[in-house]
This record gives structure tokens, sequence and C-alpha cells, in this order.
């Protein structure tokens, strides 16, 4: 039954080949807890390694890490529920997304803030040039200049 | 004796390096014209002596000197030659003679190529890079010395990192370094300028070329990486925003804002206190990138051994130099002019606002690297900040930036009227936004992302074309091919870096997009088909590799039941490191690669197998090596080599 | 001039942190379970096979918990610690032998000495998922009621001992 239904499934994913027999197995036994557990770790980060995703390890913690999730997603559990039995045991380390706190929030604001006070500076300062500056000849000078002490140097 | 002999000359080149740090910078400041001469033979002397130094250790590699500490721990009788020289960088200490060796490199091309600018300026920037190589020099010295040695000799080396052993690790680190270090000089050159307090448009199209030449190798080095990581680490991944990773990243975003904001220096005078500023910046982000890969702050994948000695050395030197120059550049800054005036809607204000775009997305790069740190240090907690924030936080920041991209370079400088630009680009935003649209319906998906990707890639190149066709036309000429010919290779390496963004965007957005992944246990016959093509698993074979053993298998591609290729992806054991790397077999193409990798075997003789089909993936490197390309045309353009042949004339 | 000194703060404030961090080791990570009850387990033993332990057992007394393996380095580090620990008699330490072959491990605790009254074995790993075991060997100090109140990650040495383990086991069993 359970051969039936992988070579199902195998048949909507991919072209079907004809050569039925020696078809290779997915690893995982159920392909879609293999397509969520994929989703989910890759966002998770395997503790022992430096710095992989749960997904790429091969670190055998990684791997009973995999087991666990593998059998939480059988039970139907959601990725919520998932991802809090990580963090109760490893803390918020495990994301590579980090949550929403109190201590991560400038964090998740910082681009735009940094955005936002770039884009300010940038306004203010062409509105002063546009008001100090109506229009000089000195660069048309300066650049004169460039040219005669490049040449200056060149000849 | 021969590593005694390297040693030597590293002392020496601290001694010379102390002089050309020095003497010239004292020259230039009283106008002693016998002082700012020694810059010159002092940085040749100091290129002659660490490369006798990178000689010797190579010579300690080539011979198996293993009462070498460095040489010890990181080769073995076993390893290959070439792998055994490329072990000079393989590690902590030589990595840093390598950069040292590579600054001195820098310094010897100042020395060749500077006889236009003005004695004092020449002085001064020779001494900024005596100072800096005298850091690095003190550094090697006191705490990282690639000489030392063991008593009594090792009977063998423990060998080279199994990771390393690869042939894109052998040009990787030379070509980010020659990146990394070679925006010491467009530091010294901001340096110089601020000291000597002419900061003008002569100082911007100085530093334009050496900018631009330390940005190509830059590019090239990251890609490589990249490159690197995809058939090495055997998951198929090209781009994990390590910490590593983001350190070369960062002075790349710098480093491009920078060669942005001095095209308008020189062109039109402006910008001049933000541009000395992005200089600085991109030097420092540089060493920051050292620091953060030697001193063990942040765990990566590219984890080198660390002593907190060396990290403390590391952080003073930082300090000291990139403290130094920003306080100098806060004390001189104030004095320089505005340059030409433009309008809000300008050339200038695009490139600025783009500059401003690649500065806040390389503030967000470092602030994502360094959060997890800032935490750490306030007793925070512990978090990881990884890909999936990376992802959110630039695209919505690129996008906009890559939209200016189109419209920079067809405005006008000083004034340019939006309507009218509106109407030139009419048809390239049409074109552009249909196809976007309507193209992933042909390939079979759509999503947001996908169209965004496909929109930002045309619009590039579709404004380039629009940009090349009014150029041309406005010339006059009696031939299409002369008026291609007059157009300046400066431009068309601009053109030809930008449709490199385009090629890189289609890259990673057919990648994220189409491609196929599939883990499978595979025996020995069997077949699976993934994106159209059937791999057959033919066999596996035992191997043995010079210091490693492998076990081989052989996959046979074919696709609608025409041959395509065969594979042969390896599981290798390396005996001395006791590790266990697998080594990809990919077939490259112009529109997909096909990747498999051996997993582990499995009972019953089966092997899990990892197969990928990776759509347009070549194209992210490719559009690195366009970037780079159009780079190298632009400093080849007309004015650069009227420069040099008029040096070479006054030389002889 | 007061703008231009921004760029300097900036660079101040991020040098500040990476002084800080270099005295910080970022592979370490803090347990949340930390002032929580310990998590519940029934693991065989590994010289009487056919009983269990479990920390209920433990209610009432002070311990500790040490997961361990005879495939792990850092073990063999901490070692003589343990027996030291084991001598002087201060505080129980209970082991978790962890994704280890039984052979091995008695043959391991026979060459270098036992250290546990009572060694548990957790074969699949399952318990050591619970505690956020992420590398051997690692150490609960776990009180009265059951809370884990430190957590050692790696080897424990004189240092560690002297001055976290036993001040804090010895304020434990006052209460």
């Amino acid at each position: 039954m359970k051969r039936v239904r992988v070579l199902l499934f195998m048949c909507a994913v991919i072209a079907p080949t004809g050569v039925w027999a020696d078809e290779a197995k997915p690893l995982g036994e159920n392909p879609q807890v293999e397509a969520r557990l994929k989703t989910l770790a890759v966002e998770l980060r395997c503790l022992v390694c430096q710095n992989q995703t749960l997904a790429d390890s091969s670190a055998p913690l990684a791997e009973d890490l995999r087991r666990e999730v593998r059998e939480m997603i059988a039970k139907n559990m959601t990725d919520q529920e998932i991802i809090e039995f990580l963090v109760a045991r490893y803390g918020d380390f495990v994301l590579y997304r980090p949550p929403w706190r109190l201590t991560t929030t400038l964090l998740w604001l910082g681009p735009f803030l940094l955005l936002l006070v770039g884009g300010t500076v940038l306004v203010v300062t062409l509105r002063r040039r546009q008001k100090t500056l109506p229009e000089t000849v000195l660069s048309e000078e300066e650049h004169r200049r460039a040219e005669r002490l490049l040449s200056k140097g060149n000849t | 004796m021969i590593p005694e002999i390297g040693h030597f000359a590293l002392i020496l080149a601290l001694c010379v390096a102390t002089i050309q740090g020095t003497l010239p910078l004292l020259g230039a400041a009283s106008g002693n014209a016998s002082l700012m001469a020694v810059a010159k033979p002092a940085a040749r002397g100091q290129f002659l002596l660490v490369l006798i130094a990178f000689c010797c250790l190579g010579a300690a590699f080539a011979v198996n000197d293993f009462s070498v500490l460095y040489v010890a721990a990181n080769a073995n009788s076993k390893l290959p030659l070439h792998y055994r020289l490329a072990a000079i960088w393989g590690a902590h200490e030589g990595s840093l003679l390598l950069w040292t060796f590579i600054l001195c490199l820098w310094m010897v091309a100042v020395t060749l190529f500077s006889r236009h600018l003005p004695e004092a300026m020449r002085a001064r920037i020779l001494g900024v890079m005596g100072l800096v190589s005298f850091g690095f020099l003190l550094f090697m010295l006191t705490v990282s010395n690639p000489f030392l040695r063991l008593i009594p000799a090792a009977p063998d080396g423990r060998d080279l990192n199994p990771l390393l052993q690869d042939p894109g690790m052998v040009i990787h680190p030379p070509m980010l370094y020659m990146g990394y270090v070679g925006f010491s000089v467009a530091f010294a050159f901001a340096i110089a300028a601020l000291l000597g307090g002419n900061l003008d448009a002569a100082w911007a199209r100085w530093s334009r070329p050496w900018t631009t030449v330390a940005w190509c190798f830059l590019t090239v080095g990251i890609a490589m990486g990249s490159g690197w990581a995809y058939y090495e680490l055997g998951w198929g991944g090209w781009w994990f925003w390590d910490p590593v990773e983001n350190a070369s990243f960062m002075p790349w975003l710098a480093g491009t804002a920078l060669i942005h904001s001095l095209a308008v220096t020189d062109k039109r005078g402006g910008f001049k206190v933000w541009t000395v500023l992005l200089a600085i910046l991109a030097f420092s982000l540089s060493l920051l990138g050292t620091f953060l890969v030697r001193s063990g702050v942040l765990t990566s994948v590219h984890a080198f051994a660390t002593d907190p000695k060396r990290g403390l050395f590391i952080l003073a030197f930082l300090a000291v130099v990139i403290g130094g120059s920003l306080l100098l550049y806060a004390w001189r800054a104030p004095r320089v002019g505005l340059g030409g005036g433009f309008d809000p809607v300008s050339r200038e204000s695009m490139l600025l606002a783009n500059n401003v775009l690649l500065v806040v997305a390389m503030g967000s790069v470092l602030l994502g690297t360094l959060y997890p740190l800032f935490l750490d240090a306030l007793g925070l907690g512990k978090i990881s900040v990884g890909p999936p924030y990376f992802d959110t936080v630039f695209v919505p920041l690129m996008t906009p930036a890559i939209f200016l991209m189109g419209l920079g370079p067809i405005a006008q400088w000083k004034k340019a009227d939006l309507p009218a630009l509106a109407v030139r680009l009419r048809w390239a935003f049409g074109v552009s936004f249909g196809t976007a649209v309507l193209l992933p319906f042909v390939l079979g998906k759509w999503t947001p992302l996908l169209s965004l990707g496909l929109l930002l890639a045309l619009w590039v190149v579709t404004t380039a074309v629009v940009n090349v066709r009014e150029r041309v036309t406005h010339l006059t000429g009696d031939s299409l091919m002369t008026k291609l010919a007059a157009v300046p290779r400066a431009y068309w390496g601009m053109q030809l870096a930008h449709c490199g963004i385009a090629v890189l965007i289609v890259g990673v957005t057919m990648v994220k997009g189409f491609e196929v992944e599939q883990d499978v246990r595979m025996n020995i016959g069997d077949t699976t088909t993934i994106g159209g093509y059937t791999f057959k698993f033919d066999s596996i074979q035992d191997l043995m590799g010079p210091n490693y053993t492998a076990a081989r298998g052989t996959f046979h591609v074919t696709k609608n039941g025409g041959d395509v290729t065969t594979l042969y992806p390896e599981k290798r054991f390396y005996m001395v490191q006791n590790q266990t790397m697998t080594e990809a077999a990919i077939d490259s193409g112009l529109v997909r690669d096909l990747y498999v990798s051996l997993g582990e075997p499995l009972q019953g003789g089966a092997w899990s197998v990892r197969l990928y089909h990776k759509p347009f993936i070549d194209w992210i490197w490719g559009g690195c090596l366009i970037m780079a390309i159009g780079g190298v045309l632009a400093i080849s353009d007309r004015r650069y080599r009227l420069g040099w042949r008029r040096e070479q004339a006054a030389a002889a | 001039m007061k703008r231009f000194l921004l760029p300097l703060a900036v660079f101040a404030v991020v040098v500040g942190f990476l002084a800080v961090g270099l005295t910080l080791n970022p592979r370490e990570v803090p347990s949340p379970l930390v002032g929580k009850a310990a998590p519940d387990f029934s693991l065989p033993q590994l010289y009487e096979t056919e009983k269990t332990f479990s920390p209920k057992d433990m209610a009432g007394k002070v311990w500790l918990l040490n997961f361990w393996a005879s495939w792990c380095n850092g073990c063999k580090d901490e070692h003589p610690v343990l027996m030291q620990m084991a001598k002087s008699g201060e505080v129980p330490i209970y082991g978790v032998d962890y994704k280890d072959q039984r052979g091995e491990a008695l043959t391991w605790l026979q060459q270098w000495g036992n250290p546990y009254p009572l060694v548990a074995v957790d074969e699949s790993g399952r318990v050591g998922i619970n505690y956020g075991v992420y590398g051997v060997p690692e150490t609960y100090v776990i009180d009265k009621q059951g809370i884990i109140r430190y957590k050692q990650i790696g080897p424990i040495d004189q240092d560690v001992l002297h001055k976290k383990i036993l001040p804090l086991v010895k304020e434990l069993q006052t209460q």
C-alpha cells in the first residue's frame, strides 16, 4: 500500500519515465512530511555545527532533531507548536528568523530606521545645498584646475 | 635555515615599514623633499622583503619541512604540491602573510603608476599604506608568526583542512584579498587628501581606477567563494549569509557606493565629503571583516582557529586605524567645499540616493551580523540571525536601488526633466513590466518574487538598450560602427556592469523560483527523474586519492532517451584529518545545472543521494564575472591609457 | 564639526561591543530550562538493565545530572573532577550515558573509574533533547524541588567546580 502511494506521488511530481520497476524511493517515508520538514528545517539552526541549518547539517544531533520534528509533523502539530517545542529546549538560538521581542525590535526595525534616516539626511542635504549654492561656477574652475594638475604631471 | 630567513625578512620588513610610515609623512608635512623621496624605495624594499618571506614559507611547504609549526599543522607529505602551496594561505598565520604580501603588491603598483601625482600626495599615500602594513607585520611577528619552529619536528603534518583542498580555494583567497586590500589604496588616497587638504576633483580622478580594480577583484573573489561553497559544501546552497560571507559583502557594498560617488566627484566635483567617508568605510569594513574572521567573536562555517590575544590585537589595530581616520575626517571634512550645484532631480541626486540605499543595505548586513553579539554582550540572551532575516530585509532595500540603476545613467547631470525621462523610458518600462508579469506563467509558475526579480532584471537591460541607442543617435559619424567606436569604453564598462547585475538577478530569481531538489534512496541500477532528466545510478567504486580514500558513484544522465552526461560524485574520507567530505558532481549549463551528491551508505548497498536541478544558477556567477569585466573595460578607457602612455614616455 | 563626528561615535560603540564580545563564547547557548522543573523521564539503568531511573527518585535531594558518553573527548577531561567530587561525597552525580554503546560505556567506566552512584542510558538521545543537550558533557544542578538551577555546558573544571557548582549546591542544600 505504502509503495503504491509513493509511486502515485512520484507520478504527480515528476514526469513519468515508464521505468517503474526500479524507480528510486524518496528518503522519507512520507513525501508530504518531508516537504514540511524541509520548509521548517531551513529556518532552524543546528546547535552543534558552526553555522548550518538543520536541513543542511549531517551532525548526529541534527539527525535526531529532524527525526523528532518528523514525528511531530506526523502527529499533526502546527509549525508554531513545533517551533515552541524546540525553543523551550534550546532557546531562541535555534531560530534563524529571530522572533519579534523587545530585544529584537531594533534588529527588525533597524534597516528601515536607517533608510528613514538616510532618506531624511538626503532630502535635507539636497535642500540646504540648493539654498547655500545658487549655481556656482566653482566646480568648473576646480575641474580646470584638476585638468591642469593632471597635464602638468603627465608631461 | 630557510624559515629563519623568512622570519628575518619579516623583521626587516617591519623596520622598513616603520620608516615608510613615518619619514614620508613628516616630509610631506614639512615640505622636505628628501624625506618624501624615501617613500618609493621603502615601499619597493618592503615588497622585496615580504616576497622573500612569502617564498620562504612556500619553500617550507614545498619541501615538507615539518619542523615549522605552521607547515606541520597545515600540510602532509601526501598532500599534492599545488595544495601544499595553497596551504600557505590555508590558515590564520599564512593568510596574514598573504594579506601583507598583497598590500605590498599594491604599494609597488602605486609607486609604478603614480608619476603624475604631486610628490607630497604620493609620499602621503605610501606613508599611510606603510602604517597599515606596519600593523599587520607587527601582528604577525608578535602573535601570528608563520615561521615558528616545532622542536622536535613532527614526523608528518596534520594535513590541510579537506574543505580547502579544492582548486577554487587555491585562487579564491588571493582574489578576495586583492579586493579587500585594494581598498587600502583608495583609503590611503583619501587620508592623504585629508592630510594635505587637497580634496578636489583631481583626487577623485586619481583614485577612481584604483578603486575600480579593487572592486573587480573583490567581485570575482566573492563570486568564487560562493561557487566554492556551492560545490564543496555539498548541499547545493550558494549564499548563506554567514558572518564570513557578510564580512566580504559589506566592503563590496561600500565599494560599489564609492565607485559611484567617485564618479560624481570626478565629473562634477560634488559629494566630496561623502566620497571620502566611503573610501574610509570601504577599507574599514575590510579590516572589520578580517577581525570578525580571525577573532572568533562570531561562529561561522568558515571558522579559523581562534586565540583571544589575536582578537585583542586586531581590535586595537582596528581602533587605531579606523578611529584615527574618522577623527581626521571629523577634523578636516568641515573645511571641504560643496562642489557643483545640482537639482533635486538630476543624475547627481539619483546617484546620491543610490548611495544611500547601498549604505543602508550595508548597514543592515552589519546590524544583522553583529546583533547577536550586541545582545550577548548586554546579557540579553543568544539569538541567531540567518538567511530568513537577511532575505526579508534585503529585497525591499535593493528594489529601489535597482530601479534607480536604470534611471540614473539616462538622467542628465545637474538637472533632469522627470516627465521627459518618463517619456524616454516608457517603452523600457512597458516591455519589462509586461514580460515580467507574463513570463512566469509561460514558465509554469507565478509568484510575486519571481515577477519582481524578472522585472528588475529586464528594467536594467531595457533601460541600458534605450540609453545606448540614444547615445549613439546623438553622435555624428558615418556608419554605426564608427559611432559605436566613438563611445568611450568607460561608458560601455558601466552598461556592462549594470547588465551583469541583471544577469545575476535572473540567476537568483530562477534558482529560487524553479529549483527542484530530491533526496532519494538509490540502489545500483535505480533511476530517478528530476526536471526532465533521468539519473541512473550505474555503479559505485572504491578509489584511492593521494591523501584520501573515496567511494565514487557513476550516474548516467539521460533526457528523453538521449545521453546527456555521466556524473561522478564522490564521498571522500581524508585519513589524516579524519574527516568525511562530499564532492558533488555537477554538469553545468547555460540554462541549468545538474547536481548530484552522495549522502550516506544505507542498508542493503543503497545510498542516500541528493539531486538538484538548478535552472540558471550559473548566471549568478556569470553576472559577477560580467560586472568585473565591465569594471576592467572602464579602467581601460582612453583617458587612463593616454595617461599611462604619457608616463611611459616620461620615464623613457 | 559635530555631525562629522557621528561616524566616529558609531564606530566607538561598535568597538566597545566587539571588545566585550571577545570575552564571550559564541558557541555557548544558555539553556531556557534553568529555573524550570527538570523534565521527567524513565530510562533503563546501565548496570542493572531491568531497572529504570527517574528524576522523581531524587525528590528532596540536591543532585547533579551529568550527560556523558564514551565517545566524547570532553568527558575524559572532566572525569577526574567528577571522581574527586564523588570521593568528597558533597553532592551525588547521576550519569546519563548519551547515545552510546553499552559495552563501550562499561569499558570506559571500568578503565577510568565510576563517579556515579547510578547511570541511566539514553540510547536514542530523546531525553537529551528534552534537556536541551547539544554537546556532551553537560551537567545540570537540580534542587530539592526538582528545579534546574544551573547548567554547565562543556567539561566541569576546578574553576567552575569551586566558584559555581559547589557554592550553589551548599546554598541549595541549606534551603
